[in-house]
């Protein structure tokens, strides 16, 4: 008994364990989910699984399947992200374990019950169930806006080397706080019209309503809903792997305030699509998103000179392939900044691209090419998140030597392979016509096959590794029970 | 050697991504026994409309069982081109159209009056061919879909003969019947049911050119050379109102120049032959994944 009870206690009470918990359910569903769809169900393997768990797949209730699909996971990654925030940035103990055992709760019953609805049968109690979980973890999100209250002079940054204002708020603490804030104000904007959809099951996915003239509040509503969250899930690793990097100084001072602003003025434009700025909305948007991406880009630019200088030091004068050489030695630590960068070429860049050609190429495509994009676009994104929080995971569990560039390397290379193929299977039509694009899309999806299939088989095995450690009476885990991520930021 | 190995294989890849595709490959022909020339009567009603089964009516119509093939709109050019209906310049042929109300609505751009294109004559995936005196049809392709015809070309089609085309409406029902099934043959779908993506049906090869067009009504329950198809008509006896071609409707809305598709093509997943699904593109748009039927109202 005391066997599990320590292990339960590892998994379920402290920081790493339960970030441990979270990947390792988030793999399960992806790898399970996974293969309802391509290239999977191509091959008969979708059918296979769906007639092995006795999944109910009724054709009219796809979208509704994958929008709760969608929201177990983001629930999840959701708690990771603030298992991390909680872990490194300074709140009070009784916040951090309420916070933290709230979003558990209610992340773990949001993932058992939203699966259990849309794929197991209609039980309005799971679904009662599934809404009361993500309510707990709305509750949670309340209590984190609270303890991360940025002028409470207990937290006030008294090392001028960060960004502070003139009475010594904190500026990095301020930015989270924003991010936490707008996330709990933009998940409202998404609960509303879902609530209002879910009750009569008229789910619609956003991507097929494009082009639709006459859309209600409500449509917009959640179709600005799930474009913000996102942006958000990626605004708040952009500040999670600041603070591990412990990124300060003249660009720290910067960056700060425009992250603080552009996450402030992207939420307005986003919720202005549902009043009468909606025609000047994208504006905004695009306002907003500008200091966001400059204040992640200067982090990319402190970050990238301090790895280098770092590995460097032991060299008098480093020419310019020592200091390549500097920046690239440890992949976990330059992995997650490089795939911001990366990030960039196949979904901001892409975005700002199809906003600028709309009229002109894109709205020419028929609506189903269009959406191919769409979606492709924000699955990459989603996908870069993930890697970038796989990358983090990799130092948290200590990974060194050969395993740790391995693992990183394999994360950023498998990813990157796969996202620049979806990239150009969404650009094709750019450059090849329909009839001709077979042998370019087979090439793209044994690219897309080949990267996928390579980081899910890095996940397994690190999750497989940490299986087999818990099975060890003094396993890494005993050691991460008290482990903070604060403890660990790059000095 | 394991990094010359993984280089070849890579390389490997991308160089039979960039292989071209023989446009032209030899295709089984197949007699599927279904009259493109037959009409379905459609009785007034109600009917369940959209993924969320709004009851909608339509009056009493008529609509053709099979898609318009490449032979049929052949045979229109060329009685078109005789009595001046449409013209060939330029590697196309056009016709006129009266235009849309134009309202400046955002994105909507203007459809005035005046000609447009039908098919383009110049495109490798063509499948109706012009030799200066005559429309004719490449050998093979005579009772498959007509494809690469824009909405105009459609339109053309239907009114050079009289009839119309489907609106949305329309054609779901004709698609649906009266209950709430998401295909037109029930609840399920299989291979043997339509030609869709990776459907591994004789016209297709997912390695070299991907997928091609069935001939129309294929999916009648009869077995050609081996492959058993399932009986997949509507349940007013309609074929191919899933997978194969989309299929252009004839509804203009206001507010936006998209013309709407229905019934999801040889190129598109099993979900996009839901009765429900649309899609939409310019009227102008053309693509070998992309056809017709007309309708009119009952004599």
């Amino acid at each position: 008994m005391q066997w599990l009870t320590d292990r339960y206690k590892y998994l379920f009470s402290s920081t790493k364990g339960l970030i441990l918990v979270a990947i390792a359910l988030i793999a399960l569903v992806t790898a399970t989910w996974g293969m309802l769809s391509g290239p999977m169900a191509e091959m008969g393997v979708g059918q296979v699984v769906a007639s092995f768990l006795s999944m109910d797949l009724v054709q009219a209730e796809r979208e509704g399947r994958i929008v709760t699909l969608y929201h177990v996971i983001a629930m999840a990654v959701i708690a990771i992200e603030t298992y991390m925030v909680t872990s490194l940035v300074k709140m009070k103990s009784v916040y951090k374990t309420t916070i933290n055992a709230t979003i558990t709760v209610g992340y773990i019953i949001t993932m058992l019950s939203g699966l259990g609805f849309a794929y197991f049968g209609h039980s309005g109690a799971l679904h009662g169930i599934y809404i009361s979980g993500l309510t707990l973890i709305f509750f949670a999100g309340v209590l984190m806006v609270i303890a991360l209250w940025p002028w409470n002079k207990e937290y006030h940054q008294a090392d001028p080397a960060y960004a502070r204002t003139k009475g010594g708020v904190d500026l990095e603490r301020a930015a989270f706080f924003t991010t936490a804030l707008t996330t709990l104000l933009s998940a409202l904007f998404g609960a509303i019209p879902g609530a209002n959809f879910g009750n009569g099951f008229q789910v619609f996915l956003a991507e097929n309503v494009i082009r639709y003239t006459g859309k209600t509040v409500l449509e917009y509503s959640v179709i600005g809903h799930l474009h913000i969250m996102l942006a958000l899930i990626a605004i708040m690793i952009t500040l999670i792997i600041g603070r591990w990097l412990n990124f300060k100084g003249i660009l720290h001072k910067i960056a700060m305030p425009l992250m603080i602003l552009g996450t402030f003025v992207l939420n307005i434009g986003v919720w202005g699509v549902v009043t009468p700025f909606q025609p000047i909305a994208h504006m905004i948007i695009y306002v907003g998103a500008t200091p966001s991406m400059l204040a992640a880009l200067l982090l990319l630019i402190w970050s990238w000179g301090k790895l280098s200088r770092d590995h460097t030091a032991h060299i008098a004068k480093p020419n310019f392939f020592q200091r390549v050489s500097g920046l690239l030695r440890d992949p976990l630590k330059f992995g997650p900044t490089w795939q911001m960068l990366f990030m960039n070429f196949t979904t901001s860049g892409l975005g700002i691209f199809m906003a600028v050609k709309l009229d002109e190429i894109f709205r020419v495509w028929p609506a189903r090419e269009e959406r191919i994009e769409l979606t492709g676009h924000w699955h990459v994104l989603s996908a870069i998140i993930a890697t970038i929080i796989l990358l983090y995971y990799g130092d948290i569990v200590g990974l060194k030597g050969k395993w740790r560039q391995i693992y990183g390397w394999g994360i950023i290379i498998a990813s990157d392979i796969a996202l620049a193929a979806v990239t150009i299977f969404e650009m094709k039509r750019l450059f090849i016509s329909e009839a001709e694009q077979q042998p370019l899309v087979n090439g793209l999806m044994y690219a897309m096959d080949f990267g996928l299939g390579l980081l899910l088989v890095l996940l397994a095995g690190m999750l497989v590794w940490r299986l087999i450690d818990l099975f060890k009476s003094k396993g890494r885990w005993t050691e991460e029970q008290s482990q903070e991520l604060s403890q660990e930021v790059i000095p | 050697m394991k990094r010359i190995l993984l280089t070849a294989a890579l390389l490997t890849v991308l160089l039979a991504a960039c292989a071209p595709v023989d446009l032209n490959a030899a295709i089984p022909a197949y007699d599927t026994g279904v009259d493109p020339e037959a009409w379905a009567q459609i009785p007034a009603g109600e009917f369940f409309s959209g993924q969320h089964n709004e009851v909608q009516s339509t009056a009493a119509y008529e609509i053709m069982v099979t898609n318009v093939t490449t032979a049929q709109y052949a045979a229109f050019l060329n009685a078109a081109l005789a009595d001046g209906t449409i013209r060939v310049e330029d590697g196309r042929v056009s016709g006129f159209y009266p235009g849309d109300v134009f309202r400046g609505y955002k994105h909507e751009e203007r459809i005035g009056a005046g000609d447009y294109i039908y098919i383009p004559l110049d495109d490798p995936s063509q499948r109706v061919k012009y030799d200066g005196a005559a429309f004719t049809v490449q050998p093979g392709y005579e009772n498959h879909p007509m494809t690469m015809v824009s909405w105009f070309g459609a339109r053309g089609y239907c009114e050079f003969n009289g009839d119309r085309l489907p609106t949305e409406l329309e054609w779901e029902k004709a698609a649906r019947g009266t209950d709430t099934r998401p295909f037109p043959w029930g609840d399920e779908i299989a291979h043997g049911n339509a030609n869709y993506y990776a459907s591994r049906d004789p016209f297709e090869d997912m390695n070299t050119f991907g997928s091609r067009t069935s001939p129309v009504g294929f999916y009648n329950g009869k077995t050609y050379d081996g492959y058993a198809t399932l009986d997949s008509a509507s349940p007013y006896g309609l074929y191919d109102m899933a997978g194969n071609v989309w299929q252009w409707t004839g509804d203009v809305y206001e507010n936006m120049h998209y013309r709407f598709m229905r019934g999801g093509s040889k190129d598109t997943y099993n979900m996009d032959l839901r009765i429900w699904v649309r899609n939409n593109a310019t009227p102008t748009y053309v693509s070998p994944g992309t056809g017709f039927r007309c309708a009119r109202d009952s004599q």
